[in-house]
């Protein structure tokens, strides 16, 4: 599968792609299947040959206790009291949603620093990456990190360079329940659907999938067990949209300021040529010198 | 200087030329940097500063060179741009003030009343844009605040920069179309009759105070 631009950061003319439609791919993530293991957090850093600090325990199994610009991925633990009064051990695997209308590409103001394939990956490209951060205010999921090393945003690439040859990512392949899974946009969905009737049949009514429409859904795709409450599974948005902040800065604020900066350059070229320029004359300085003589005298 | 000849009236100390045309070169540096980063199109002047990360690394250390800079013509100013009953029958004869008709205007002091919304102007937008340049200036401050305050800093300081932009934009433009002006900013000294004409009462205390 070739990977074809469909956007790109900062560019005003459109990245069309040569091939044609192509097959929007997900990643599904089955929280109700998943143990906790790590094992995707592991292989994640072995694929993109990343090195994490030996962390420190805070009393929770979170490690590290936050993404960062070394782990993309990060299994959030959550222990709730669901509706029938158990205990739940939840557990959620964080990391990019890859969007279909994606806040970080939208707040870049790099050409081509991020890019998002036909197949829905968003990926960063490190190359034109100047560092300012505005990915992570362009994102609803609170999702990129800047390096302290050098200074560029980082986040899961869904592992676009094995998907462009025909592998799933890393995270899936390393998963031993299969909670996570990668395939076409529409088999996750048809998967999902299955594994939602299952759910619903043992009892969690609310179980659902999460592919928000706010962000144009996404193609990483979780299986709740409560996905009426999205914000217990460690603080997923409920109805994640890119900020209206993010929408104004980069939206009517552009044309906006444009027009706004240009007008008053041109009210300054048609007033100099209607009204011409502002002249002192002979009778200024005569009206002065006469001023001057006279306090002098 | 000696032998001055005698209808030419000192404006600027060499001092505040130095300030000023400091100050003028690196808020046209922060425009340009900026506006790289507020608009696609425009990010090419990046180049100008070695790249998009040369540029986002120079604009906030700028930025605070400017605050520095704009502090100096502050304290050297703010004395003679306090707002006057004259400054407000100045701006309802703005007609006038267009359309050069100086004469049925008010005398003006060292500065008319569009100089100080200018000056008071600058004074506000360069607050706003450090305040909020702050916030945006994840390489020192990211720990500082949380997503969403930075999400309105920069929505803060794009229209703080487009109302500074504008702002310089008509500071220089009355440069241009009050002939006269520009010498008092290089050389530093203005004719009496631009004195005479635009700054009159300027003119008569400057007269009295016996200097020039």
């Amino acid at each position: 599968m070739a990977l074809d631009l469909m956007r790109r950061s900062a560019s005003s003319t459109p990245a069309g792609s040569l091939s044609g439609p192509t097959t929007e791919v997900a990643k599904l993530i089955d929280i109700s299947k998943c143990i906790g293991c790590k094992a995707c957090q592991a292989a994640c850093l072995e694929w993109n040959d990343l090195r994490e600090e030996v962390g420190v325990n805070t009393g929770v199994y979170d490690n590290p206790h936050d993404l960062t610009e070394n782990s993309w991925t990060l299994m959030r633990y959550s222990e709730v009291v669901a509706d029938n009064g158990n205990l739940e051990w939840l557990i959620r695997k964080d990391g990019c949603m890859h969007c279909a209308d994606p806040g970080c590409l939208k707040a870049c103001p790099s050409p081509g620093a991020i890019v998002q394939y036909t197949n829905g990956i968003v990926d960063f490209v490190k190359e034109n990456c100047i560092g300012c951060g505005y990915c992570v205010k362009g994102c609803p999921f609170n999702i990129p990190r800047i390096s302290k090393a050098d200074h560029k945003a980082y986040k899961c690439t869904l592992c676009s360079d094995r998907v462009n040859v025909g592998q799933g990512p890393a995270c899936a392949k390393a998963c031993p329940t299969q909670a996570i899974t990668f395939g076409t946009k529409a088999a996750m969905i048809a998967q999902a659907q299955t594994r939602i009737t299952d759910l619903k049949e043992r009892g969690y009514k609310n179980a659902g999938l999460y592919d928000p429409p706010g962000v144009g859904g996404t193609h990483v795709m979780y299986v709740l067990q409560h996905a009426d409450r999205p914000q217990i599974f460690a603080g997923l948005a409920k109805d994640p949209t890119i900020s209206p902040l993010v929408d104004l800065w980069k939206g009517m604020l552009k044309p906006i300021a444009m027009v706004g900066i240009g007008l008053t350059a041109l009210a300054g070229v048609f007033h100099y040529m209607t009204k011409g320029p502002n002249r002192v004359d002979a009778h200024d300085e005569e009206a002065a010198a006469r001023e001057m003589r006279r306090k002098a005298s | 200087m000696s032998e001055k000849p005698e209808n030419i009236l000192d404006r600027y100390t060499t001092g505040a030329r130095i300030n000023h045309w400091i100050n003028a070169a690196l808020l046209i540096a922060l425009a340009l940097s900026g506006m790289a980063f507020f608009h696609p199109s425009l990010f090419f002047l990046t180049d100008l500063f070695g790249g998009g990360a040369m540029a986002r690394i120079l604009h906030p250390w700028m930025g605070v060179a400017v605050v520095l800079s704009f502090g100096g013509l502050f304290f050297r100013f703010v004395k003679f741009n306090f707002w006057t009953k004259e400054d407000t029958q100045w701006m309802k004869q703005v007609g006038d003030v267009v359309n050069a008709r100086e004469d049925k205007l008010p005398e003006v002091g060292k500065y008319n009343a569009g100089q100080k919304l200018v000056f008071w102007g600058m004074v506000l937008t360069i607050i706003a844009l450090i305040t909020s340049g702050i916030v945006l200036w994840d390489q020192y401050f990211a720990q500082y605040f949380t997503i969403d305050q930075k999400r309105w800093a920069a929505v803060i300081h794009a229209l703080a920069a487009t109302g500074i932009i504008m702002i310089v934009v008509v500071h220089i433009y009355a440069a241009i179309w009050v002939k006269g002006t520009v010498r008092g900013m290089t050389r530093g000294s203005v004719t009496g009759g631009w004195a005479w004409r635009h700054h009159r009462k300027w003119l008569r205390e400057e007269v009295s105070k016996g200097a020039k």
